[in-house]
């Protein structure tokens, strides 16, 4: 809407592309292969104020493809992951989940604000992993996995133990499933933030800065276990990340952006090494 | 003191078993109001938000005293039945300490970090589950400390139900002052009293801290007496906590152990 009452501003390069079908490749996706399509962003426009961070902004997620998000801070990257993530709402546009709505729902033939009820059944299909960890405290790692599983899955306490132990297994910390958060280390804890994610089995994993709050030492640990879960698991992964190297392991996607539009996009070789966009350049020199 | 005979020490006795049981009656509707308007406080919807504002304000504003007598003497007119002292009192307390303690509880959801919420919506938790299972066991540890000080409060400001004929303490005291005359020792002893109570008191409010506060994996301080022994006999959970740190290798795993 915005974007059709200012005809100077230039249509957003990424619109109405299939961003993370391989598309600079020039490849075209078979659905049946590569799965279908399962996130969509159509013309969604997020501000703060009088600031616009997302300006209509078209973006469509194939299933089971490593996404990631680059650019300047302010450039609106976690907030594409808080929006899938119900965190924020759009203030237009709209944004679906296998076809079903995230920020709305039908009432008849009208498309109105979802509810909360609705937005949480939607949403149970994602998983988010924070950049402050954010594990409860107030529960012993076992726990924090185990919960959501079986208040909100339904998952008896049993099956949700087990679940739970293969997943410390998984990030390498069975031994630690006795102790509080407050116990572990920063690495430690994030890596649990990322099983905790996992139990509730997502299609979709959003990874926002995991590693930025880390102390340099403990990144590869993380690194490593997010490497494994995208090399061998077909989770969807939308990753927020200034690691550029990890971006370039696990994606079969880069999205550059800036100013809340995605400038330019292709699979991870492409933007790193022949950016089309000066932008591009500049950031990347800036950070690698 | 040896003018106080032993019917006039059993009344000020007396008078402590009132005192005690209008304060834990008082603080059981205290802490049920408080948590009630205090969350009711950080409702999403305006209109509940606005309600308890109101209840809280009102409260706030008004004085324990009036609203006690309010309740005793105003209430019949409407209503046309009477509370008995005891109860008018435990009502005008409850609701008048509860409304402060709503503030307690507000200021401690408030203070939790938004990441918890976050976390708990990204993990699709209702509402509800969100205030029960992660807001208010981090919030309830910082509730403590301010509760003990309203406790206290509200014992103290358990002497104003004297004056509706109540007998405890304060009433106890002016009785034997009036059949003995005698107003320094009457006084001394029921100031002791009073610093009694509210020292047990404290020192059950520190034991109910450290174990909410071992509840969230903060090891209470190290510190040798009486309630240290307390608090780790009574509940087998801070044991866990509290063992591992004094034994030193958690501390370690915090800066290495990364397998």
């Amino acid at each position: 809407m915005s974007a059709d009452s200012t005809p100077n501003t230039p249509k957003n390069t990424a619109s109405g592309n299939d961003v993370a079908s391989g598309a600079a490749s020039g490849a075209s996706t078979n659905p049946a292969v590569d799965g279908s399509e399962l996130i969509r962003f159509d013309k969604v426009t997020k501000r703060f104020g009088s600031h616009t961070v997302l300006d209509a902004l078209d973006m469509n997620v194939y299933s089971g493809k490593h996404v990631t998000l680059i650019g300047p801070s302010g450039s609106g990257k976690t907030t594409i992951l808080r929006l899938l993530m119900t965190l924020l709402k759009p203030d237009e546009g709209t944004i679906t989940l296998a076809g079903e709505y995230l920020t709305h729902e039908k009432k008849g033939d009208k498309l109105v604000p979802a509810s909360d009820k609705h937005s949480r059944q939607i949403r149970k299909n994602i998983g988010m992993v924070f950049q402050q960890f954010n594990l409860f405290p107030n529960m012993k790692v076992l726990r924090n996995i185990t919960e959501a599983p079986v208040h909100v899955l339904g998952l008896d306490k049993d099956a949700a133990e087990e679940r739970a132990r293969e997943l410390l297994d998984l990030v390498g910390l069975t031994e630690h499933l006795d102790k509080y958060p407050t116990q572990l280390s920063g690495g430690q804890q994030q890596r649990v933030a990322i099983a905790r994610a996992l139990a509730m089995r997502p299609q979709v994993l959003l990874l926002d800065e995991v590693t930025s709050a880390l102390d340099p030492e403990l990144v590869a640990g993380v690194l490593d276990v997010l490497r494994d879960i995208a090399h061998t698991t077909d989770i969807t992964m939308l990753c927020v990340t200034h690691e550029m190297n990890f971006a370039r392991d696990i994606s079969d996607c880069v999205m550059m952006f800036d100013a809340g539009r995605v400038i330019e996009f292709g699979p991870p070789e492409q933007i790193f090494t022949d950016p089309e966009h000066e932008r591009t350049r500049e950031f990347l020199s800036a950070v690698l | 003191m040896s003018d106080i005979s032993w019917g006039l020490w059993k009344l000020l006795l007396n008078g402590v078993w009132i005192t005690v049981q209008l304060t834990v009656y008082s603080a059981a509707l205290g802490v049920v109001v408080a948590f009630g308007i205090g969350i009711a406080r950080t409702h999403r919807l305006r209109i509940v938000r606005f309600l308890s504002g109101a209840y809280f304000e009102i409260f706030r504003g008004t004085s324990a005293l009036i609203f006690m007598f309010w309740v005793f003497f105003v209430l019949p007119l409407a209503f046309g039945w009477q509370l008995v002292p005891m109860w008018a009192a435990v009502l005008a307390l409850g609701m008048t300490y509860g409304a402060y303690g709503s503030e307690i509880v507000r200021g401690a959801i408030a203070a939790v970090s938004p990441g918890q919420r976050e976390a708990a919506i990204a993990l699709s938790f209702s509402p509800a589950q969100q205030l029960r299972k992660v807001i208010l066991p981090q919030a309830w540890p910082e509730m403590v400390p301010p509760f003990n000080n309203l406790a206290i409060e509200l014992l103290k400001g358990t002497a104003l139900v004297s004056l509706l004929g109540v007998p405890d303490i304060a009433f106890g005291a002016q009785l034997v002052r009036n059949a003995t005359t005698r107003s320094a020792p009457v006084y001394t002893i029921i100031l002791v009293m009073y610093f009694v109570l509210a020292f047990v008191l404290t020192r059950g409010m520190r034991v109910v801290e450290r174990h909410a506060k071992a509840g969230i994996g903060q090891a209470p301080p190290k510190r040798a007496g009486l309630t240290t022994t307390l608090s780790i006999g009574k509940q087998t959970s801070p044991i866990g906590p509290v063992a591992r740190t004094a034994a030193g290798p958690t501390t370690g795993a915090a800066t290495e152990g990364e397998a």
